[in-house]
């Protein structure tokens, strides 16, 4: 309501013909963005690049996605013990899943039916059917349950458990653990690439990310990082997108503050962004030909062009800014 | 005929025992003192299990990532009192165990350590703050988890300096372990430029830490104590005895903050701290053991993991595979602090940041934002390696 109440006010300022003419043209989408410390979801509209709506949600938002539909976006609030929807149209909470305790991170089938949550308090990866909203399982996992993928068969799932330091492999049909492959510390994301020919995932201590080759289940490389003037215990990779090609890769290197770009074929680096303080997690738009990343400690988000490989825009969000989905509007 | 099939069902038998896989079996030894030491504050006494209960939440912990790679951890308490034979009991122990987590006192924790040295066996170290241990005495059987005097003080020294409260006020308590507290606040102060205006001792003349009037009196007593001061920004308590420090806070002649032993407080943990998915590991110790988690508690965790991460590393329960891992420049873990915690190489003390606490609050951790090292940021912190008098052997 507020939203529009500005927008009306905005329209009488600047007169209704301008504000039709830049409105939201086909190119634009909607970036939303968990501000973890806020409890609010930040609305980035990637034409103008601004805010245009602050939801309010539950409390410590983190992992956030848009469903396969387009039609919502699924917030977990860890300290609220669920994963709150938001209807894309009203930019409003709707309902909440019985996600389990302190959910972070999940991840759903290619149908957009099933969703699997990571659980850090319990120890378990939860199944959620997402058209009736219920739990229909749990999976036991390592210590602090983090990262979570689906492979692009959707044969496996991947969790990654901070304390225990691996990548467990999860039959999707049986829901059976059937491979668990050591990583460096704290693993905390993990990305398939779209082919199937690769899992890469992030360790936030070991300062790593590890490649693994699913069909074998074991680490094949290490990407690691060295950059001038940065002391090793400082460099700590969280989240990781890959362009649909699999030819590019950028991780962001926590309190780094900085963005690695990788060559994903190679698995080396190619340089190294400056972004905000803390950068936690990214999103493409869906044309891939920007990305945005979140700076947790800064409280902004960079935008980067993908094809110049260069942070072009920087925009105030809430406070510790964590996750980011993007949706159509 | 009959032999052949026997030795054959024999054989058979041998195999698919080997491959069903026993979970290999891990035990740690916990030596530990009876008793609990008396604190000022009824809130901040320990329990009876302080400490161990840490190292029972890392056997959990290890024991879930163990099901996966078929380890099994266990944990062996002992505890001494007072007079006892401690390097009979560090001997039994290590018949036991290869590892023996270790809390006491600085001499106990040596006679522990030579005593189970000829067997290979390792003590780590979690109660003892001794610089000594790590010095001139330092053992290569010994691994320190629990931070020193010296870092403890550095830690706080940076952010007193950060915050230009440069000129300190230090009252030293009477006992031995208070007198080493504040050669640490001393060496701090010459380290990052702080200026130790005076020095002033608080006698221990015995007496009750707790009576029913006991407030009237503390009262009248401390502004007394801690007037005609000259200039200061901040008083700083040496009294890790426990006998006068908590009495400071809001009673001092001048407005002035208090640190040190009270007030503004180095420690390598607390129920507070929530950063750095700490939150997990604070529920997770809340609801195993009904209470909330302590130092000394954190340090044996950290003991107890670095073992479980050691041996899934190594795949292996072998007490010297998991001892050159530890030792190995390959190794850290991560202990919810925001950065890996490694090994110093040479006197085996693990590097870690230290939180500064009110009691209440974690207000800051340290190594501060510009105290620059060429290693290690977290060797700003204690003695380094061109000071260190420690020759391992």
């Amino acid at each position: 309501m507020m939203n529009r109440s500005k927008m009306l006010r905005r329209v009488w300022l600047c007169g209704a013909a301008v504000w039709f003419a830049t409105a939201a043209p086909a190119s634009a989408f909607l970036a939303y963005i968990s501000n973890e410390k806020s409890n609010t979801v930040s609305v980035i509209d990637t034409d103008s690049w601004t805010v245009t709506a602050t939801i309010k949600v539950g409390q410590r938002p983190r992992g956030i996605e848009l469903t396969r539909d387009g039609k919502s976006v699924l917030v977990a609030v860890g300290d609220d013990d669920t994963i709150q929807i938001i209807d894309v149209a009203s930019q409003k909470v709707v309902d909440s899943l019985p996600s389990g305790p302190d959910p972070e991170l999940f991840t759903q089938d290619a149908a957009g039916k099933v969703l699997y949550v990571a659980n850090e308090n319990d120890n378990t990866v939860t199944v959620i059917d997402l058209e009736k909203r219920v739990r229909i399982g749990d999976v036991q996992v390592g210590v602090e349950p983090e990262g979570m993928a689906i492979s692009p068969d959707g044969k496996i799932l991947i969790n990654t458990s901070e304390t225990t330091n691996m990548a467990h492999f999860i039959d999707t049909a049986t829901r059976e653990i059937v491979a668990n492959v050591l990583v460096d510390a704290r693993p905390r994301f993990a990305e398939f690439k779209r082919d199937g020919s690769e899992l890469w995932v992030s360790s936030e201590i070991g300062g790593t990310v590890s490649v693994i080759d699913p069909a074998k289940r074991v680490v094949t490389d290490k990407i690691e990082f060295n950059i001038p003037g940065l002391r090793r215990e400082a460099i700590q990779p969280v989240g990781i997108g890959m362009t649909r090609d699999a030819k590019i890769a950028f991780i962001a290197l926590g309190p780094a503050n900085r963005i690695a770009i990788v060559d994903a074929a190679t698995h080396k680096v190619i340089k190294y962004l400056l972004v905000g303080q803390r950068v936690w997690h990214m999103a493409f738009t869906p044309d891939e030909k920007y990305l945005l990343v979140t700076n947790g400690v800064s409280n902004d988000v960079s935008v980067i062009d993908v094809a110049a490989q260069k942070v072009i825009k920087t925009i105030q969000v809430g406070e510790l800014p964590w996750g980011v989905a993007m949706a159509r509007p | 005929m009959i032999r052949w099939l026997i030795g054959a069902i024999g054989l058979c038998a041998v195999t698919s025992s080997a491959f069903a896989a026993e979970p290999l079996t891990i035990s740690i030894g916990y030596l530990g003192q009876a008793g609990i030491k008396a604190t000022l504050s009824l809130v901040e006494l320990p329990s009876e299990n302080d400490g161990s209960a840490g190292a029972r939440l890392a056997i959990e912990d290890n024991n879930t990532t163990g099901r996966f790679l078929k380890q099994q951890f266990g944990l062996d308490e002992v505890r001494v009192k007072d007079g006892d034979d401690v390097a009979g009991a560090a001997r039994t122990l290590a018949g036991r165990n290869s590892f023996i987590i270790a809390d006491l006192p600085p001499d106990a924790l040596l006679q522990a350590a030579d005593a189970v040295r000829d067997r290979g066996s390792v003590l780590f170290n979690v109660g003892a703050a001794d610089d000594r241990l790590r010095e001139a005495d330092c053992r290569a059987n010994v691994i320190h988890i629990a931070p020193t005097r010296s870092m403890l003080a550095d830690a706080l020294a940076q952010y007193l300096v950060w915050k230009q409260w440069k000129r300190w006020l230090l009252v030293v308590g009477s006992h031995d372990e208070d007198r080493l507290e504040a050669d640490a606040y001393r060496r701090a102060a010459a380290r990052f430029g702080a200026k130790i205006v005076q020095e002033r001792v608080f006698e221990d003349t015995g007496g009750a830490r707790r009576t029913d009037s006991g407030v009237t009196l503390i009262q009248r007593q401390i502004p007394v104590f801690t007037q005609q001061a000259p200039a200061y920004d901040v008083m700083i308590a040496a009294d890790e005895s426990e006998v006068f420090a908590s009495y400071l806070p809001y009673r001092t002649w001048d407005p002035r903050p208090v640190a040190g032993s009270a007030g503004l407080v180095p420690t390598s943990w607390h129920a507070a701290q929530d950063q750095w998915g700490a939150v997990q590991i604070q529920n997770r110790f809340t609801k195993l053991n009904a209470r909330r988690m302590t130092a000394r508690d954190m340090q044996a965790w950290l003991a107890t993991r670095m073992i479980g991460e050691a041996a899934s590393r190594t795949n292996s329960g072998d007490g010297k595979a998991i001892l050159a891992f530890l030792k190995s420049p390959d190794f850290s873990i991560a202990g919810f602090k925001g950065q890996r915690l490694t090994i110093r190489d040479w006197n085996l003390q693990l590097r870690q940041p230290i939180l500064l606490v009110d009691g209440r609050m974690v207000v800051s951790v340290s190594p501060q934002d510009g105290f620059l090292h060429q290693v290690s940021e977290l060797d700003t912190l204690g003695i380094d390696r061109p000071e260190s008098k420690c020759r391992l052997q």
